[in-house]
């Protein structure tokens, strides 16, 4: 019963507010008149009565707030009453309120952006069948390779023998090309050769057809092949009968088993083709012990832990390994990963070290927007007395202040929001190679986080600000002419005090970047050991089918293409090698020196392993130190001369002149029987990774017909990147169907190897160049407000007798103070924070002294920069206007 | 006695709902009633008056309605609901039962 009229009363007071704030006036009103009246009846005169009643009455105002507070909906009320008036005061000072929200914006955008990042990337859990259970498996050697990657034979072993996986799975990183075919041209593509089993052991199955089975992947079997979704929308125009098609992978027919989901990205975010592993590589290649070539991946058993996997895997690696103690490259043990880590391992660090520099720029944003807030409050601290006075409560102001930072925030935290989608937009698209960067979305845990965040940023701004309501100073604030302020010195205080922080922050900020940016320079400025202004490359593959290895095809092609192309004007050297410096490891085998006593059984010399063509060196730039390059007219069985890296002579060569000597190349099971190759030259050392050392070197002549691919190296004085288009030219008109990949200068190719260093740094530089000018803002405007609170003062001096450089000197000195103050304390953390970056640097020390004192003269600088201008103001005072005005 | 809070707030709407159980009326003939009733010990302030009775009538124990007061002006005259009607008797009671037990406690000689 009583329910009905609770309902109705809400729905009265929801509906008919303003109605009945009529009607509680009027009724006060009659109440004040008969109080009167009676006052009258008893005796006294109208004024009288009146006064007395109004004095018994109260505040009406107070009353009637009193009695409204006991109506339904009275917070819903005050709520929006509080938006309303935050919106009109922040609407009365537009500037301000476009500052603050702009500030705001930067700072969360910014943040949410890189928590999405590292939400995506580092956080989710990998999009496959209970992710928790898949593990990266690595052969070990504890003392060198404790995480090598993985030989067939020996993965045979584990998969024969183990009990603690439900499956193993193999994975090679492989580069296929896609024949010409209805009027597009051959294409170059990111591929993978797997085991049959891969897609069961992740727990992923095809979207368009079948997956491999067992008897697709023999040598045997016909080709099959598994094309990713966006490859198949791109090249094959999304059609559907695409399935049980035949399409032409490196000059052989291979048909299409299926098609990716499109989310799909493994092993790397490029991979667009799949095919069976057994499929691809030799019978014997599979077998090896010690050619290491593919990753593993497993899926445990239920209850099974991936310690006791990697003790099972342990022990049959044991067992291959004291079987085969003649091979020099056989590891004994075996190792263990999640999955998850050995994808996003490497980029953890740097993403955390990012994510922090995103927070410390929101603190800044965040401290910078309650500085302003606490200079408004200080303008209008008269009217804020006055409410006080006529009852305002504290927490009423309390909740108008939170009530301002909180409009400020959202709309920042939406204009970020906005900013950082289209800064991942933009990340996605520049950085596809980045790991898991298909899983970047912004989704729902990052909006709430941004919620939170938003109102975060409220509370700390609002609070901050809110530390100067004092109410008990009510009679001073009341009395006191705007001129003499001096119960805002606990206002410039605060302000000084948030300064100070923020600088410090900023100084932290700077000296990270400092650090990073050095090293960068320090890793792009690395020798790599070979010219790098003006020269060109291209990696071309010739398909096996046509160009059969070992044999004469490859290199009848080989010499022709490279005769063509010194031929071509402008081109001043062309030369061709299996990788050049700065593309990577590739290949290293072991290997023996005849002259030498034999090493003991299962011992073997090491180094890397390239082909190249005789004008290779010149033409690449590595100085040729002592003998010559190959002989040109020594053929496929006859080209058995071997040229070798410094390093290589150094260690395996020490105090003997390397020339003549011959080297055996065995040790593992690859080259069974072993060539004899006869030292030819010695070379110059060059990095296979810029950031890594030089390692041995041993060059072979690609006229021995073993290999077919090879990057193209051409030089010229001229703009080499026009040449681009005639070499491409001359390699089509030789054969049709033949892409070339990754046309790059020598500078463009190094630079792809630093792109991760790249990023970071020039993340982290521009956060801290946002700082940066964010603190001198604030530097400006907190010695503004303290110039003008001083005016008045300034006045008095100058009319003493006091010359305006020391007044200049003064104010500035007041400024720089909180600025030194926070540049001490930046310093200080800049030390400790420094320690942890310690990962991402290259060749520079932690505590680098160059790059501290650059900070240190960089912040000084803008500093004085900022307080310039107030300074000078303030000294340009004229002592009469100060002394007259209010 | 005389200031607001020296009556509790549940006390006040005990004698609100009685006062207005016999007949309607208004905020200032309550307050003259409670004061003349107790023989000018009670004297309700404005300031938790209204309070009270604006809450009592949100929670819809009373109802109210405009209408002519005896000086010709439009006044707001409260009543009780049947649900207040309810309430006062529960309260009554309760009070009895508290006003009782503390009597016997303060007069243990």
């Amino acid at each position: 019963m009583r329910w009905f009229g609770l309902i109705a009363m809400k729905t009265r007071m929801l509906f008919r507010r303003s109605d009945a704030g009529e009607r509680l006036d009027d009724e006060l009103r009659f109440h004040l008149e008969r109080q009167i009246a009676e006052n009258v009846a008893t005796g006294m005169s109208p004024d009288q009565a009146r006064y007395a009643a109004l004095r018994a009455f109260g505040n009406p105002a107070l009353l009637r707030d009193q009695a409204r507070a006991k109506w339904n909906w009275h917070g819903a009320e005050q709520v929006i009453r509080d938006v309303r008036y935050g919106m009109r005061t922040l609407r009365r000072t537009p500037g301000f309120a476009i500052i603050a929200v702009l500030v705001m914006a930067l700072g969360i955008g910014a943040n949410v952006a890189l928590f999405t990042v590292v939400r995506s990337v580092v956080l989710k859990p990998l999009p496959f069948k209970d992710p928790d259970r898949l593990m990266m498996l690595y052969e070990s050697s504890p003392k060198d390779y404790p995480y090598n990657i993985v030989s067939g034979g020996m993965y045979a072993e584990w998969n024969k023998y183990n009990e603690s996986f439900s499956s193993l799975a193999l994975v090679q990183d492989s580069e296929n090309a896609v024949a010409a075919a209805g009027g597009q041209l051959p294409e170059k593509l990111s591929s993978a050769k797997v085991s049959w089993n891969l897609l069961t052991t992740l727990g992923v199955a095809p979207a368009l057809g079948r997956d491999f089975t067992a008897d697709d992947d023999m040598l045997a079997a016909n080709g099959t092949v598994l094309l990713g979704w966006s490859l198949w929308k791109r090249r094959f125009g999304a059609d559907r009968g695409i399935v049980n098609r035949t399409i032409y992978i490196d000059a052989k027919p291979y048909t299409v088993a299926g098609v990716m989901p499109e989310w799909f990205a493994y092993p790397r975010p490029d991979t667009q083709m799949w095919t069976p592993v057994y499929h691809e590589n030799p019978a014997e290649i599979m077998a090896m012990v010690d050619n290491h070539m593919f990753r593993v991946v497993g899926r445990l058993k239920p209850g099974v832990s991936a310690e006791q996997g990697k003790a099972d895997l342990s022990v049959i690696s044991r067992r291959v390994f004291d079987a085969h103690r003649d091979l020099a490259f056989v590891n004994p043990g075996a190792n263990i990963r999640p999955l998850l880590e050995h994808m996003v391992g490497p980029v953890k660090r740097p993403l955390y070290v990012l994510l922090a520099a995103t927070g410390c720029l929101l603190l800044i944003a965040c401290m910078n927007v309650a500085n302003l807030l606490v200079a408004r409050a200080v303008s209008r601290r008269k009217e804020q007395a006055i409410r006080t006075a006529m009852g305002g409560g504290r927490l009423r102001l309390l909740r108008e202040r939170l009530m301002e930072s909180l409009l400020l925030s959202a709309a920042g935290g939406a204009l970020g929001l906005v900013l950082a989608y289209g800064a991942l937009e933009w990340l996605v698209r520049s950085r596809h190679d980045m790991t898991r960067v298909e899983s970047i979305h912004i989704d729902a845990i990052v909006v709430v986080f941004t919620v939170g965040v938003i109102a975060l940023c409220a509370l700390f701004a609002g609070l901050v600000s809110a530390l100067t309501i004092r109410d008990k100073a009510l009679l001073t604030t009341l009395q006191e002419s705007s001129r003499y302020a001096s119960g805002s010195q606990a206002r410039a205080t605060l302000r000084r005090v948030l300064l100070t922080v923020e600088v410090g922050l900023t100084v932290v900020l700077l000296t990270g970047a400092g650090l990073l940016l050095k090293s960068y320079e320090r890793l792009r400025g690395t020798d790599v050991g070979c010219a790098t202004e003006n020269v060109l490359t291209m990696r071309i593959g010739l398909p096996g089918a046509r160009y059969k290895t070992p044999g004469p095809a490859p290199v009848n092609f080989f010499d022709t293409m490279l005769a063509r192309v010194r031929a071509l004007p402008g081109v001043d050297q062309a030369g061709l090698a299996t990788a050049v410096p700065g593309q990577g490891w590739w290949e290293d085998d072991g290997f023996s020196v005849v002259e030498h006593p034999a090493l003991p059984q299962g011992q073997a010399l090491d180094a890397l392993t390239r082909w190249a063509d005789p004008g290779y060196f010149a033409a690449m730039g590595i100085p040729l130190l002592r003998g010559r390059t190959f002989n040109d007219s020594l053929r496929l069985e006859q080209a058995r001369e071997v040229i070798i890296s410094e390093k290589l002579a150094k260690s395996f060569f020490p105090g003997e002149d390397p020339l003549g000597k011959h080297i055996k190349t065995g040790g593992d099971s690859w080259s069974a029987g072993g060539k004899i190759y006869t030292i030819v030259g010695v070379v110059g050392d060059m990095r296979y990774d810029i950031g890594e050392a030089p390692k041995e070197t041993k060059y072979f002549s690609l006229q021995d017909g073993t290999e077919n691919y090879g990057t193209l190296v051409i030089r010229s004085s001229r703009d080499v990147e026009t040449l681009a288009l005639p070499v491409q030219r001359v390699i089509q008109g030789m054969d049709r169907d033949l892409p070339v990949a990754d046309v790059l200068t020598m500078n463009q190719l190094l630079g792809k190897g630093t792109l991760d260093a790249s990023f970071n740094t020039t993340l982290l530089t521009g956060f801290a160049a946002l700082s940066l000018i964010l603190a001198a803002v604030g530097l400006f405007g907190v010695l503004s407000y303290i110039a003008a609170q001083r005016t008045w003062e300034i006045g008095i001096r100058l009319a003493l007798g006091a010359r305006r450089e020391q007044v200049l000197g003064k104010m500035l000195s007041d400024g720089l103070r909180p600025a030194l103050a926070g540049l001490t304390l930046g310093l200080a953390a800049s030390a400790e924070v420094s320690r942890l970056m310690r990962d991402m640097l290259y060749e520079t020390r932690p505590l680098d002294p160059m790059v501290f004192v650059t900070v240190s003269a960089t912040l000084l600088i803008v500093a004085a920069l900022a307080c310039l201008v107030p300074a000078w103001r303030a000294s340009r005072v004229d002592p009469m206007q100060a002394l007259r005005t209010e | 006695m005389g200031k607001p809070n020296d009556l509790v707030q549940g006390t006040l709407d005990l004698l609100i709902l009685k006062t207005i159980s016999l007949e309607p009326m208004h905020g200032w003939a309550i307050a003259k009633r409670i004061q003349q009733v107790s023989g000018e010990v009670l004297q309700v302030q404005q300031g938790s008056l209204y309070p009270a009775l604006h809450r009592l009538e949100q929670q819809a124990w009373i109802k109210a309605k405009w209408a002519e007061s005896e000086t010709g002006r439009q006044a707001k005259f409260y009543s009780l609901t049947s649900a207040g009607r309810a309430q006062l008797e529960k309260e009554s009671a309760n009070w009895s039962r508290l006003s009782a037990a503390i009597n016997l406690v303060v007069s243990e000689a």
